[in-house]
């Protein structure tokens, strides 16, 4: 039996504030335990949350960015549950007038294209932190509160996804474009983006949805495509089998690579939102939302569409440039100087990226636009070969000089004197009668190696064409 | 509309709260005579106001996004039942 996959996402992203949502705690990331909290985050009686002006132009940034529609009049409530890490036994969360409702994501190519419709984005806090103890004598769990109040944006999609690979897409094209707006930070490792996935199988073409599970604690886009695979396959195997799906919510272990049970006591989930009487309502108006909309930078969807267009990349390219802004941004800067887009595409994404660990910290690359601008003009003009520019350029990141002055100063100057060259080729020619002679007998094959000595013996710097040219010239 | 005794045990098994059989009973009396007052409030014609979510009119209360300074970790301490290298402590969580 065949069967639909149907797969929705929610992504919780960390806006990045820095301070928390409701009050002037710090946010960074790393803090001693319960060194970053205050009386309003404590959830002490008596104090007034007041709402962070930065988490709603960020939240409202994020809505204009995936195509969502800005609620007008917006307001917070309380969702009502007991947990340890919960110090007011609430959290402050938006239930029936999100930030944001709708919009889409693009995955996909061509024919393939397809939008994943976002449900809603609304603005919440962040719970605190439990450690549990191993030790069965000790039996504690214990909380740090330094995360609770941090600023949280969560993102709903509708069940639109129906893969794996497709899932994937989606957080990274999501990923991205908060990235592109500095909306968050989107660290999977520091918690700064975290992802929950309902999943259910229905047999293919039905219309009545399936039992869902719920699978959380992937802690990279890599689990999160591995979890789905292994949920995938559990479900087909049990309505196979003609067994049920539980509804429940399990957990990814990724040195297991299967997903368990949370076995969760039965809790009676029963929120009990209501608004909540300590923050006023948010009223966004026209002016405040096409202020936020002119401000928003090109995105990475439509700069990868002008990138193949304007510079004639090809879509792999394209993608790979503009998969980060910072590298689109120096990519760019390097063009306008002169250089041709495709020789620059191709030394940035073959030469470039194997050298440095992180394309977002491009900024502070050693190497700057306007003096990898130079490098690349030395090989336009001949003075130097692209293999010799490899050297020069390992040379401009360890030094920090200039491409012509390493040049200059290690006399690598491309050799384009055909005399020069004449001499160089007769000793290789004499030294080498067998290659010679096959290559005069019709074994093209043979040039490559008198072309590799004659390279060699002029230390690389012979333009490689003319060396080509003379040994054809001579031989045949 | 009327409380029973499983509307009782219900919010309570919310609120997280252990009610004797007696205080059950109390409650579900002291509840009921509550409601009943309230529905008083049915009276008034509301066919002409619109339903609101505050009673005030105020909007738009932000703060900006500048650090204030957090309290000092004993004065968590101070007030946390249990305490031990800088967490509150509290019964495991889960098995």
């Amino acid at each position: 039996m065949k069967f639909d996959v149907v797969i929705g996402l929610e992504v919780h992203a960390q806006v990045n504030t820095k301070t928390k949502i409701f009050c002037g705690c710090s946010t960074e990331f790393g803090a001693d335990a319960n060194t970053q909290t205050c009386p309003v985050c404590l959830g002490l009686p008596g104090v007034l949350p007041v709402l962070n002006e930065k988490v709603l132009e960020k939240s409202v940034l994020a809505g204009l960015a995936m195509n969502c529609d800005i609620n007008r009049y917006s307001k917070f409530d309380r969702k009502n549950y007991f947990y340890p890490d919960l110090p007011k036994a609430y959290q402050i969360s938006q239930f029936d007038k999100p930030i944001c409702i709708g919009g889409y994501i693009r995955v996909g190519n061509g024919e393939n294209e397809k939008k994943i419709r976002l449900n809603r984005i609304h603005m919440e806090e962040d719970a605190g932190k439990s450690i549990h103890s191993d030790d069965p004598a000790v039996a504690k769990s214990f909380v740090d509160f330094n995360r609770t109040g941090v600023p949280l944006m969560e993102i709903v999609s509708e069940p639109d996804m129906s893969s794996a690979s497709e899932v994937y897409e989606y957080l990274t094209n999501l990923k991205q474009t908060l990235k592109y707006i500095n909306v968050s930070d989107c660290n999977m490792e520091e918690g700064s983006l975290r992802c929950d996935v309902n999943i259910s199988l229905k047999p293919e073409g039905s219309e009545k949805l399936g039992d869902k599970v719920e699978i959380k604690n992937m802690n990279s886009f890599k689990a999160v495509k591995a979890a789905i695979e292994y949920e995938i396959s559990r479900q087909t195997e049990m309505l196979e089998d003609g067994e049920k799906i539980v509804q429940e919510t399990r957990l990814w272990n990724p040195d297991k690579n299967r997903t368990y049970s949370m076995r969760s006591k039965e809790e009676a989930h029963d929120y009990r939102y209501f608004p909540d009487p300590d923050l006023p309502p948010v009223i966004c108006s026209e002016e405040y939302i096409s202020n936020l909309r002119n401000s928003l930078p090109e995105l990475p969807e439509a700069k990868k569409n002008r990138f193949t267009a304007e510079y004639g990349l090809s879509d792999y390219d394209a993608g790979v440039l503009t998969s980060v802004r910072q590298l689109a941004g120096y990519f760019e800067e390097v063009i306008k100087l002169g250089i041709n887009p495709k020789k620059c595409s191709n030394w940035i994404t073959s030469e470039l990226l194997g050298k440095i660990e992180d394309a977002e910290k491009i900024d502070s690359f050693s190497v700057r636009p306007a003096s990898l601008a130079k490098l690349l003009k030395l090989i336009d003009d001949d003075t130097i070969s692209g293999k010799i520019a490899k050297t020069v350029f390992a040379e401009m990141i360890e030094t920090s000089q200039e491409a012509d002055d390493i040049v200059e100063k290690k006399g690598l100057r491309q050799v384009t004197d055909t005399a020069e060259i004449e001499k160089i080729i007769d000793d290789i020619i004499a030294a080498n009668p067998q290659p010679a002679e096959d290559f005069k007998n019709g074994n093209d094959k043979a040039i490559g190696f008198l072309v590799g000595q004659a390279m060699k013996l002029s230390q690389g710097k012979a333009n490689p064409q003319i060396v080509n040219r003379i040994i054809t010239d001579k031989l045949r | 509309m009327a409380i029973d005794r499983k509307t009782i045990e219900r919010t309570a098994e919310l609120a997280n709260l252990h009610l004797t059989e007696n205080e059950k009973i109390e409650y579900e009396k002291q509840l009921n005579d509550i409601l009943n007052y309230v529905e008083k409030i049915r009276e008034v014609d509301t066919s002409a106001v619109k339903a609101t979510d505050y009673i005030e009119e105020i909007k738009n209360v932000f703060r900006e996004d500048v650090i204030l300074e957090s309290i000092n970790r004993d004065e968590i301490e101070k007030i946390a039942p249990e305490f031990r290298n800088g967490h509150i402590t509290v019964p495991k969580i889960i098995e």
